[in-house]
């Protein structure tokens, strides 16, 4: 009981079951607003719903899903942790501002679109076009880690932020050679990291392969160790990960397309 | 937008409609209740050997001519052996068309080229007749479509009544041409339907290379030039159907280039020839048929089949998962578990790649 003598409820279960997406996320808001000291809201039995923890501010809360999620989760959140149990649809952590999500399965075609901030964890595989239009201003630094592979248009239009994609299964062993295409398409901010070998035409236009450094292991590295205990991945697979050649990829130059309309101007 | 859900009985288990209306309805926000559509495979098991034409006829008060002259037609080359009013339930949408089929034979003469002369039949209601629109024609199957959401359409032509062991559901988002009962999907032509995800951006080429084959594009949507297209490769040239599928999402040429010379050699022909059949823009597409087919390797496929292809760079989305003897192809997870929680397998085809499902052996 706190001092107006109401109850402090810190966690609420909702059976999202036959419930329509907008129920669902009304339902979502209303406990939110009307228990300040909410920690945890856990959804069972969810399908198919659209727009779970869209815009939710609260940076204490985690929501657990139990299920599959429709498209856009997370979209315009900043702050709290979404944890799935299950694979999710289109473009989880759209244009998101701040806050954790993590999938244990897989994440769909556009997952981290236009992401400028937070963090996403797969465990598995993502589809075509993760991390399209991610960007950095400032502080705000958008990171998407995927456990295992991408298809093609990785990272398209990225303009910022940090991509890195461990090529592993959800046990730790390697799936061996990238198949991926188009990557990093439009490219002109921010890096894409991917654990093995990468062929030149495996590159999008504007896409570049750069030396991969101690330093940009350093920076990697803290991204593999939160992946590691998340997933509960064991020392061997983590220091395997840590150790492992990684293909940098960047950039071509700052301004890739600057001269694309203004070929004749020098 | 636009959602696509398919399923199949790889053992022709006999499944009831309702469960692909539940399905689909989990896509309803996909579409916006302008058009949704059915098509089963199997459900006509006491006709199995005729044509069964599902007719939109305009809803005016002399309707019965039309469908007289829908009969001369039909009567030229064989006889309507049963017609009646597709039963429907009239409380839950308006009926802007009444919904007819047509079972019919062929005169045994014209045993050889009956699939020609009922594409030209279709063609010749369609173009000809006014107030009457073919909107299904093959043996053993049948379309159901209107203007509504995708319950409201299933009850509306009481599907939980039909039995099949392949179906194919779509609810409608219109972009480029309007809604209307003919332009809600599956199309379909003789034993193929296809529902569709995205837009053909290359209808007018597709369209003007058909319609040089005798097709005649009259549903006022991209769609309908896809049934055709696979009705003049697969039936008519007899390609095999990963050849067929390459045509409408081709090869790139960088791909073409690093072929070995055989290959290269297919390829190459394949787009030169077939440039009016590709398919250019966004596309999601599953097609059903029992048509039967040939495949590369000289297999040939006497039964039904189930394919779902995505255009080669993945402009839209598509599923597929897999339970005991049911293989299902859809826009989104979910609406597959909404029917079957359980599945053995789900994955996410390569751009391009189709995914061919076979009856089992």
């Amino acid at each position: 009981m706190n001092n107006n003598g109401e109850e402090e409820i810190r966690e609420v279960i909702i059976d999202a079951k036959d419930m329509e997406y907008r129920e669902l996320n009304e339902k979502i808001h209303e406990v939110i607003n009307k228990n300040p000291n909410l920690k945890k809201i856990i959804l069972k039995n969810v399908l198919g719903q659209r727009f779970i923890g869209n815009g939710i501010e609260k940076k204490d809360l985690t929501i657990e899903i139990h299920g599959v999620p429709g498209g856009d989760l997370g979209m315009f959140m900043s702050g709290p942790t979404i944890i799935v149990y299950g694979n999710t649809d289109h473009a989880p952590g759209n244009t998101m501002d701040d806050g954790t999500i993590i999938i244990h399965g897989n994440g769909g075609d556009v997952t981290g679109h236009s992401m400028r901030g937070g963090r996403i964890f797969v465990r598995d595989n993502v589809g075509y076009r993760s991390g399209i239009h991610m960007k950095e201003y400032m502080d705000k630094f958008p990171v998407l880690i995927i456990g295992g592979t991408a298809k093609d248009f990785l990272g398209e239009y990225m303009a910022g932020g940090l991509i890195l994609v461990l090529n592993i299964d959800s046990e730790g062993n390697d799936l061996g050679k990238i198949k991926g295409k188009m990557i990093g398409t439009g490219i002109h901010g921010g890096a894409i990291y991917i654990r093995g070998d990468i062929d030149n035409s495996q590159l999008g236009v504007a896409a570049d392969i750069k030396e991969f450094t101690e330093e940009d292991r350093e920076k990697i590295k803290t991204y593999i160790e939160e992946f590691c205990s998340i997933f509960n991945l064991g020392d061997e697979i983590k220091k395997k990960l840590i150790e492992s050649q990684y293909t940098k990829i960047a950039p071509i130059s700052k301004r890739p397309f600057g001269r694309l309309y203004t070929q004749d101007l020098r | 937008m636009c959602g696509i859900i398919g399923f199949i009985s790889k053992k022709k288990r006999p499944i009831s409609g309702d469960k692909i209306a539940i399905a689909l309805d989990s896509l309803k926000e996909r579409g916006n209740g302008q058009g949704s559509g059915y098509v089963g495979y199997g459900i006509y098991p006491k006709y199995k050997d005729s044509y069964a034409l599902h007719v939109f006829l305009n809803n005016t008060p002399d309707y019965y001519e039309i469908i007289s002259k829908v009969k001369d037609t039909l009567e030229k080359y064989g006889k309507v052996i049963k017609d009646e009013e597709i039963p429907t339930n009239g409380e839950i949408l308006k009926k802007e068309f009444i919904p007819w089929r047509f079972f019919y034979d062929f005169h045994s003469s014209y045993r050889d080229i009956e699939n020609d002369l009922m594409v030209n039949m279709v063609m010749e209601i369609n173009d000809k007749i006014d107030g009457a629109f073919v909107f299904s024609s093959g043996k053993n199957l049948g379309v159901f479509k209107a203007s509504g959401w995708p319950m409201e359409v299933a009850e509306f032509y009481k599907l939980d009544q039909y039995k099949g062991y392949m179906w194919l559901a779509h609810a409608r988002y219109p972009t480029n041409t309007k809604g209307w009962w003919g332009g809600a999907h599956p199309f379909n032509i003789l034993n193929w339907s296809v529902v569709h995800n995205g837009e053909i951006t290359s209808y007018g080429t597709n369209k003007r290379y058909v319609e040089s084959f005798g097709y005649k594009c009259r549903m006022l949507t991209d769609t309908e030039v896809v049934a055709y297209i696979f009705d003049l490769l697969i039936r008519k040239h007899k390609l095999p159907v990963e050849y067929a599928l390459s045509a409408i999402a081709p090869k790139f040429w960088k791909e073409i280039d690093l072929m070995e010379e055989d290959e290269r050699k297919i390829y190459e022909s394949i787009r030169m020839t077939y440039g009016g059949a590709v398919l250019n823009g966004p596309f999601a597409i599953i097609v059903g048929t029992h048509e039967g087919m040939v495949f590369m390797n000289g297999d040939v496929e006497k039964n039904n089949t189930m394919i779902g292809i995505t255009d080669r760079i993945k402009l839209r989305p598509l599923v597929v998962a897999e339970k005991d003897d049911l293989v299902f192809v859809s826009s989104e997870e979910a609406a597959i578990r909404r029917i079957c929680p359980e599945l053995d397998k789900v994955e996410m085809p390569d751009a391009g790649m189709p995914v061919i499902v076979k009856m089992e052996k």
